[in-house]
């Protein structure tokens, strides 16, 4: 295919899709001149390119549609309903024959004679004399369309006119007429991907005619701040014009924002690069991850000071390299979501509805690939919105509520995930009828109909074959619907929850990863072969020795359990799950559980050996695979070799640890079932001395273990326990906390500890493995902890509300700096009977 | 002059088989091989082609002929099919043969069963049958799991 011919296909497609946007918001905005006007240049760019290329049909109908444009656009004609219906019957005839050329490189045999016709007689009703009901309004600026645009793009800073001020050429014109050319001007420029249309730059200086534009100064007033500045004012035009009181300064930024954004959108160089490339270029960043995970393994055995600054600087870039290419396959949201303005008209009209629709946040980045994974939820969410959600005109009268329904979308980055919701003001959730069909298709029992609270009755929705619509129809419906959109976002990693309230609306919230092609994993071995979990499924990792193994691990008729902090933790070995061959764990007799979570489901997963965690590069598997469940793909490890990665959600299916289809949504599960608000982070809750309620991020720490008191052993000033082959140090929290009493205390570090088994929490600090005792565990959780109190003591960082209760948040570097390792410590003689354990308690006591 | 096509011929269990040469990626002696629990048999595993992963089939398995000695190691013959590479595992690679047209023949009926879908015919070679390989027919593995192999 001709390069030229190419290019046209390209940039019509492009010019396309905004059409369809373009169209819509004229619909609701008939008297946006601007947008007509670009609507009528990108219909006669395509009209013109398409007559130099010798494709005629598409020519002839690009033509009717322009004639069409032209007589809105001189105002003989208004725009209806049914003359923008007829305009996107064009575009896509436009669309359908560039996809024809796509193929055949010919414009096909469709020569659309009933488009054609319907457009001719759009235009010849206008010709018959139907008052134009927008007569346009010449000479008056759309003064409102220029600032919308800017100030959404920036936040304004505050105080101060800053230094960027343009100077002033010569004196504008500016009489009223003439201003629309700047506006003219000013709207290309805020639209760069606009073809090349010619733009007329204002003659004034960009400062000036812009604060006119956007009618924040009058002319006349301009003019005089100017010949100020010619008659000597050395200051800035900005500043006469603030100083004579003509314009707010919050204006004067606001103008000087926009001139600089304008700048930088024009100055940026942008090259078009094919998806292939970037794709082979994400996987030779990939091939240069693992090469250099093989480096550092290599370089990790050798001492040889060179190579280990080679393999750390390569380390380096390659990190970089990895971060920028993954970048370029960055796309901002929006792409998908222009289609959505479109769908959601043609959908509203078909069902009689009126419906607005927002977008915020477009600019928001994802991976392409999760852009793609996610168009089709999407698509399903919103139409549900218009379908179901938004009622019909008169419906929403009767409540009160304004007649056009309104639908938001709003995306946004949070704690390395992009948010989405989609949120629509129209009837809401019907909890009886939803807990009703549930209970008639027997999804849950009337006893768990009863317990369950609304939230989790919302939820139910997202289970297969579950639809509440009441009729059928071709837009939704069908009932296999919300559970393959929630399936389709747990694929890649993503969670999908709806909040809902009768009569007011309904707001579904998607989180979904950033990227897909690079994810940190945990890697573990299981008779023989490592396997690759995903480290958003992994919760905690439990390690069983000697004969707590038979002690902790119980037996539900005959079904494995461990009691993970009072509560019951089914237990899976992954060995045979896989039907690999059956081993004797690790060789030292020790268990290892890995916690995962599946579907708001805790389950503990027995493997030989922990191995470590690592970045790994995803690669898909192939169709011979797809039948596998229990696989998300594959990865290439340090040594070369293939690791598969488990799919935790498949394993935990097939493990039958949740049923593919739901059945209970009881109790326990209210607690996870995690409510979005703020951003969250995972802690893990303990008690401290006297029981009190204390936490810390589930991220600062390595692991949690318990170990026997009997293993506790001196090693000269400290206490310290066998670990792993390593000398734990450890710190019993209890007298960490304060200071001044920290010498006496850790001597009685043993007195303290009786015969049951230490609950340690096992953190780095400063590049040492430390332990650190505490009372008991009592949970993990998930909550945003905002301060609600500051600190009392040392050690404490504040204190906040985590599960409706007062907790201290601990701060662990703090401790560890201040339990005194390495600092001489007391006598050991103190001993660890009973005796001395009161003996120092009261001398404590006294201190006190 | 008769039209002719190029073969890449292998060996499985004394049989004479050929893929078109055009389809050949390469062939490649002793990958290490990730078996991949819970898959269909014929699933050998995943083994790194140079960074990129693929599906290795064990041939004779697909092609109901008997497995081949444990101590013998296949060899890797990479090729290209609808869903990206995938390597089919042979036990000898043999020469590239140019076959005349005119000495092809469709399988004999008396060939039925799952087999017969992947022999596309053969050519009648100086004393030997040269049996032409349906790659795309080969690589569709979508039987379910195998059952449960002594655990």
């Amino acid at each position: 295919m001709d390069e030229i011919v190419k290019d046209f296909l390209i940039e019509s497609g492009e010019n396309l899709d905004r059409l369809d946007q373009e169209l819509v918001k004229l619909e609701s905005d008939p008297r946006a001149k601007e947008l007509l006007a670009s609507i009528f240049r990108t219909i006669h760019t395509i009209k013109g390119s398409a007559g130099f290329l010798g494709f005629l049909r598409l020519q002839r109908v690009a033509h009717a549609g322009e004639n069409l444009l032209s007589r809105l656009r001189d105002g003989v004609l208004a725009l209806t309903g049914e003359v923008t219906s007829g305009l996107l019957a064009m575009v896509d005839a436009v669309r359908n024959m560039l996809s024809e050329i796509q193929a055949t490189e010919h414009d096909g045999e469709n020569d659309y004679p009933e488009l054609l016709e319907l457009l001719q007689r759009l235009q010849e009703t206008a010709a018959a004399g139907a008052p134009a009901k927008f007569p346009p309004e010449a000479g008056k600026p759309a003064a409102s369309l220029v600032p919308e645009i800017v100030v959404r793009k920036n936040n304004v800073p505050a105080a101060v006119v800053p230094e960027v001020v343009v100077p002033v050429i010569s004196v504008p014109t500016v009489a009223a007429p003439a201003v629309e050319a700047p506006v003219a001007a000013a709207k290309r420029e805020a639209q760069p991907a606009e073809p090349a249309a010619p733009v007329h730059r204002p003659v004034a200086g960009k400062l000036g005619g812009l604060l006119v534009e956007s009618g924040r100064v009058r002319a006349e007033d301009l003019t005089h701040a100017l010949a100020e500045q010619e008659h000597g004012d050395q200051r800035r035009l900005g500043e006469i014009l603030v100083a004579l009181g003509l314009c707010k300064q919050e204006d004067i930024l606001a103008a000087l924002q926009t001139i600089e954004v304008r700048g930088r959108e024009t100055g940026v160089e942008t090259v078009r690069v094919g998806v292939n490339l970037l794709d082979k270029l994400m996987t030779l960043v990939g091939e240069l991850v693992l090469a250099r995970n093989q480096l550092l393994q290599f370089s990790g055995r050798t001492s040889d000071a060179g190579v280990n600054a080679i393999s750390q600087r390569m380390n380096l870039i390659a990190s970089e390299l990895q971060e920028e290419v993954m970048k370029t396959r960055m796309q901002p949201i929006g792409n998908t979501w222009s289609k959505f303005p479109r769908t959601v008209r043609d959908l509203a009209l078909s069902c009689g509805k009126e419906v607005r629709l927002e977008m915020e946040g477009q600019d928001t980045e994802l991976d392409r690939t999760i852009i793609e994974a996610v168009k089709d939820p999407l698509t399903h969410l919103v139409r549900n919105s218009v379908d179901h959600g938004i009622e019909s005109p008169d419906a929403r009268r009767r409540a009160g509520k304004p007649a056009g329904g309104r639908l938001s979308l709003r995306a946004f980055h949070e704690g390395g995930q992009v948010n989405i919701e989609i949120s629509d003001d129209g009837a809401g959730l019907d909890r009886e009828r939803i807990r009703s069909k549930a209970l008639e298709r027997g999804v849950i029992s009337s006893d768990q109909a009863a317990r369950m609270s609304e939230h989790e009755i919302f939820r139910l929705i997202f289970l297969p074959g579950f639809s509440t619509a009441e009729k059928v129809t071709n837009v939704s419906g069908r009932g296999v619907g919300m559970d393959v959109v929630r399936t389709n976002l747990e694929k890649i990693g993503g969670t999908v929850d709806l909040q809902s309230v009768a009569g007011k609306g309904t707001t579904v919230r998607i989180k979904i990863p950033l990227t897909l092609a690079i994810i940190p994993a945990l890697i573990v071995a299981s008779a023989g072969d490592r396997f690759a979990i995903p480290q958003v499924n992994l919760l905690e990792l439990v390690r069983l020795e000697g004969e707590e193994v038979a002690k902790r691990i119980e037996k539900v008729h005959g079904v494995p359990v461990h009691r993970l902090r009072g509560r019951l933790l089914p237990l899976v070995y992954l060995n045979r799950e896989l039907r690999l061959a059956e081993t004797g764990g690790g060789g030292d007799g020790a268990v290892n559980i890995v916690v995962l979570q599946a579907d708001k489901r805790q389950f503990g997963l027995i493997v030989d050996r922990i191995i470590d965690s690592e970045e790994i590069v995803v690669k898909p598997l192939r169709k011979q695979l797809k039948t596998v469940k229990t696989f998300a793909g594959s990865s290439i490890m340090g040594d070369g070799r293939v690791a598969l990665i488990l799919d935790v959600v498949g394993l935990a299916q097939r493990a039958s640890v949740i049923a593919e289809t739901q059945q209970d949504h009881g109790g326990a599960e209210k607690s996870a079932l995690a409510e979005a608000a703020a951003e969250k982070r995972r802690f893990l809750l303990f008690a401290g001395p006297g029981g009190s309620r204390m936490a810390v991020p589930l991220d600062t720490l390595e692991r949690l273990e318990e170990l026997p008191s009997s293993q506790v052993e001196r090693a000269g000033t400290h206490w310290v326990a066998q670990y792993r082959d390593q000398i734990l140090p450890l710190v019993n929290l209890e007298f960490a906390l304060e200071e001044r009493r920290r010498q006496r205390q850790q001597a009685k570090f043993m007195a303290n500890a009786s015969s049951a088994p230490l609950q340690v929490l096992v953190c780095r600090h400063e590049g040492r493995t430390v332990g650190l005792v505490v009372e008991q565990i009592l949970d993990i959780v998930e909550d945003a902890a905002e301060l609600k109190y500051p600190a009392s003591r040392p050690g404490v960082l504040y204190s906040t509300v985590i599960q409706e209760r007062v907790t201290e948040l601990i701060d662990v570097p703090a401790i560890l700096s201040g339990a005194g390792l390495g600092l001489a410590g007391p006598n050991p003689a103190e001993g660890d009977s009973a005796k001395a354990r009161s003996a120092a308690a009261s001398a404590a006591e006294a201190e006190n | 002059m008769d039209e002719t096509s190029q073969f890449c011929t292998f060996y499985l269990d004394h049989l004479l088989f050929g893929v078109e040469l055009r389809g050949v990626q390469e062939v490649i002696r002793n990958l290490e091989v990730t078996r991949v629990p819970l898959a269909p048999g014929v699933v050998r595993g995943l083994i790194n082609l140079r960074g990129q992963i693929v599906t290795a089939v064990d041939l004779r398995r697909r092609l109901s002929l008997p497995p081949l000695a444990a101590d013998a190691l296949p060899m890797n013959l990479v090729v290209g099919s609808a869903d990206g590479a995938v390597s089919l595992l042979v036990d000898e690679i043999g020469d590239v043969a140019e076959v005349e047209e005119s000495t092809f023949e469709r399988p004999p009926e008396t060939l039925t069963g799952s087999v017969r879908a992947m022999i596309l015919g053969v050519y009648k070679l100086d004393g030997r049958l040269l049996h032409v390989l349906d790659t795309e027919k080969a690589c569709q593995v979508s039987e379910p799991e195998p059952v449960a192999e002594a655990r």
